[in-house]
């Protein structure tokens, strides 16, 4: 696990020169879902980016717009390579903005077939 | 012994037959003078001039009977071939209908009274043996099934090669017309074949083609004992339509009976230098896949771990341990295997893949996930089995101890031997890594939770929250899960739902081929009526529209089974391969959907074709409880029923 964050933070390193970085992009909120459901993010990572057995979740609260694009065009595990070409920074921009938008569920607590299921 | 019915003179045979060809004769003249009218007005007229006259020689093969004795025989082969197969105490027979095996098919209804076994119909060959293998998973014996011919067996064969390689057993009758003089022109000669079993001999365990009703009697017996022997596998027993169909001539030949071989267990020597590999261990993981089949093999792996106080990962081939017992770490696999010194798999399908990854890049490669000096035992019976040209026996393991022979029956010596091999000294060692995983067992089972609360209330519905709300439905009852892969639903059953009997989940295909889902869980529905389990199966849509054919099989039959349609509109698998190339060649990702989607299909309204009670889509995820319930009473009642949920992906 260490092994693989510090491969992680490298490849950060390695991308953060790259021009025109998403964080500097204003996003979309709409167009992000649009893109997120036509290029098929949610197919393993869940329609409001729940996650599930194939992709890792990634909303509320998102990681960074630059760690996002850094992770998608040098993915460390299983997820395929995303270059620019295929899905450029306005478009990773937009996918933030999709997620960031998207509200946390309610607390276990409030939810009773959840919580007679926790432990 | 059963006789067969009596010999009667066919008169009634005779008189029909002119019957019907007097009625025919009417009718033909009917057809040449009523409905002209009407056709004129509607489409132009492409009759003959003049009705078509038989020849002379025509007419007087129509008319002339042969003699009486050759229209009627009394016992013949199949009924013979139906008192063997009773002997072997099967309750069902799954078949599509086909001449080459019409003798037998009557024979099973008419001189075997249709019970022991009893006939279901099936709409393709493919659902009546995946229906034989979720059947025998769940009742530890086979089923059976009839095999029309090259036609038959090939739409059976991947199935076949599920059951193959899922190691399931399973009785396969094929049905053949070996003498070429004695076809009919045409589809006989089509659908007959020289050696019909060649074309699934790779995925068999066993067949043969018996030339004589001796050869056949020995021939089924020594089939039914080869599949029920571990490794199990299906067999295939071709019977000739002549041997079938010929009467029998004086006495019955001799039957067979069956015994079945006690199971192969372990070396005695080999589980003994496991154990004490095993209690040596300061980190022991115990990896189980396709091992249990009792509740009894069940109750030993409990025992094996709670011996050592190892954590165990259930690979789901099988149910192999209770989902909710501390020591269960399966959803921290990753992690557990990283610091595992002794490694033991267990009936594991794949051992190289528990210790190993290979990544799916441009330039392949692979990394051991496991230490380097980590020991790796294996046993299994797998080694007893295995065929060169399919290639379902994965990677070469590479591993420091293996032994063959069945798990679930070396496990009590295994057990033993670790008893005897754990030293007293390491008890609180044992205790206090207990007391970690009970703790780290609790905090999984809460992140676990606290993630199905992720897109809670989201259209598409998720797939935690459609297990959270089945789960409500099933926990107070007798419940049993079926379907296709668990892989395709996150694993969220075996994930949320306490699991702790061995029949409550029986593992996947076997061999990934798609179109399993829905006939092996009607077969398991079948094997759990009588014990009047509420069967739920969690049902992939790709895989239904291979065989939706299975739904009708279960309206027809009263095989009462809750089917919830995982309803994601595409093979979303598939779907990210497809990404996976496009974004390998920077191309843009707005063509990959083409051959991945599914079209909106209306699967409650497929399954009300065909008698079923059903309710959806279901899009809204409040209406997913209500409308459970309203399913349960129907297979409460003793129907299926299926609902349809518009679901995430996975």
């Amino acid at each position: 696990m260490k092994t693989a964050s510090l491969a992680l933070a490298a490849v950060i390193l390695s991308v953060t020169s790259a021009a025109a970085q998403p964080s500097t992009l204003t996003g979309d909120v709409e167009r992000g879902r649009k893109i997120f459901m036509d290029v098929g993010c949610h197919q393993c990572h869940g329609t409001v980016g729940q996650g599930g057995n194939a992709g890792l979740r990634l909303a509320p609260n998102p990681r960074s717009a630059d760690f996002i694009a850094t992770y998608i065009r040098k993915p460390p595990l299983v997820m395929p390579p995303y270059t620019e070409a295929a899905l450029g920074n306005q478009a990773v921009a937009d996918i933030h903005a999709y997620l960031a938008s998207i509200k946390p569920p309610p607390p276990i607590s409030e939810i009773p077939l959840l919580k007679q299921l926790a432990p | 012994m059963t006789q067969g019915p009596k010999k009667t003179k066919d008169a009634a045979h005779t008189v029909g037959r002119r019957a019907f060809l007097a009625a025919a004769a009417t009718a033909g003249g009917a057809a040449l003078t009523k409905p002209q009218a009407a056709l004129a007005q509607t489409q132009p007229d492409v009759r003959p001039a003049t009705p078509t006259v038989p020849s002379a020689a025509g007419a007087a093969a129509e008319t002339h009977p042969p003699a009486a004795d050759s229209l009627t025989v009394g016992r013949t082969g199949s009924d013979f071939m139906v008192d063997v197969f009773k002997k072997l105490d099967i309750e069902y027979l799954a078949m599509m209908p086909g001449s080459s095996f019409r003798g037998l098919h009557e024979s099973f209804l008419n001189h075997g009274a249709n019970k022991k076994p009893e006939i279901l119909t099936c709409t393709h060959e493919e659902i009546a043996v995946a229906m034989c293998h979720g059947y025998a998973k769940v009742e530890g014996k086979p089923m059976a099934t009839m095999l029309h011919g090259a036609v038959g067996v090939q739409h059976a064969s991947m199935a076949i090669y599920n059951a193959w390689c899922d190691r399931v057993p399973i009785m396969m009758i094929g049905g053949n017309t070996l003498d070429s003089t004695m076809r009919r022109p045409g589809p006989e000669w089509a659908h007959s074949v020289q050696d019909n079993a060649a074309i699934v001999r790779d995925f068999l365990k066993w067949d043969a083609q018996p030339v004589s009703l001796e050869d056949f009697s020995e021939t089924l017996m020594r089939g039914y004992s080869l599949a029920m022997t571990p490794p199990f596998g299906p067999v295939m027993v071709v019977t000739d339509s002549e041997l079938q169909e010929h009467p029998i001539e004086g006495k019955d030949p001799p039957m067979s009976r069956v015994t079945v071989p006690r199971p192969p267990m372990g070396d005695m020597g080999g589980l003994i230098e496991a154990a004490a590999m095993l209690a040596k261990a300061s980190n022991p993981v115990i990896v189980a896949d396709r091992l249990v089949r009792t509740q009894a093999g069940m109750n030993k792996l409990v025992e094996l771990a709670e011996l050592l106080q190892s954590p165990v990962i259930d690979r789901y081939g099988r149910l192999n341990f209770p989902t909710m017992h501390p020591l269960n770490q399966t959803a921290r696999a990753g992690p557990v295997i990283a610091a595992a010194d002794v490694i033991i798999c267990l009936e594991v399908v794949d051992p190289w893949g528990v210790v190993n990854q290979l990544s799916d890049v441009v330039h392949r490669f692979s990394r051991r996930t496991a230490k380097a000096d980590a020991k790796v035992i294996i046993l299994r019976a797998d080694e007893l089995l295995v065929h060169a040209n399919f290639q379902d026996f994965q990677r070469f393991p590479n591993a420091d101890l293996t032994i063959v022979g069945d798990g679930e029956t070396s496990l009590p010596y295994l057990v033993e031997a670790v008893a005897k091999a754990v030293p007293a000294a390491s008890r609180a060692a044992h205790q206090a890594r207990r007391a970690q995983l009970e703790e780290v067992s609790r905090a999984t089972r809460t992140r676990l939770v606290t993630e199905a609360s992720f897109g809670w209330d989201a259209s598409p519905i998720s797939v935690a929250r459609v297990h959270a709300e089945v789960w409500d439905l099933v926990k107070g009852l007798d419940w049993t899960l079926t379907g296709s892969d668990m892989g395709f639903q996150s694993w969220w059953p075996q994930r949320l739902w306490k699991m702790e009997k061995s029949y409550q989940f029986a593992g996947g295909s076997g061999g990934y081929g798609v179109g399993y889902g829905a006939p092996s869980s009607v077969g398991a529905a079948l094997a759990h009526r009588k014990h009047g389990r509420f069967c739920v199966n969690i049902q992939s849509d790709g895989d239904l529209m291979c065989n939706p054919g299975a739904l009708w099989t279960a309206v027809n039959h009263k095989i009462p089974m809750l089917n919830i349609m995982h309803n994601n509109g595409g093979y979303h698998q598939e779907w990210m391969h497809v990404q996976r190339m496009a974004a390998r060649h920077s191309r843009g990702l707005d063509n990959v959907h083409h051959g991945n989607v599914l079209p909106a299909i209306d699967y409650a309204k497929l399954a009300q074709s065909m008698g079923m009670f059903a309710i959806g889509p279901i899009r809204d995820p409040a209406e997913l409880g209500p409308a459970l319930r309203r399913a349960a009473e129907v297979v409460k009642a003793g129907e299926p029923a299926l609902i349809d949920v518009v679901s995430q992906g996975r």
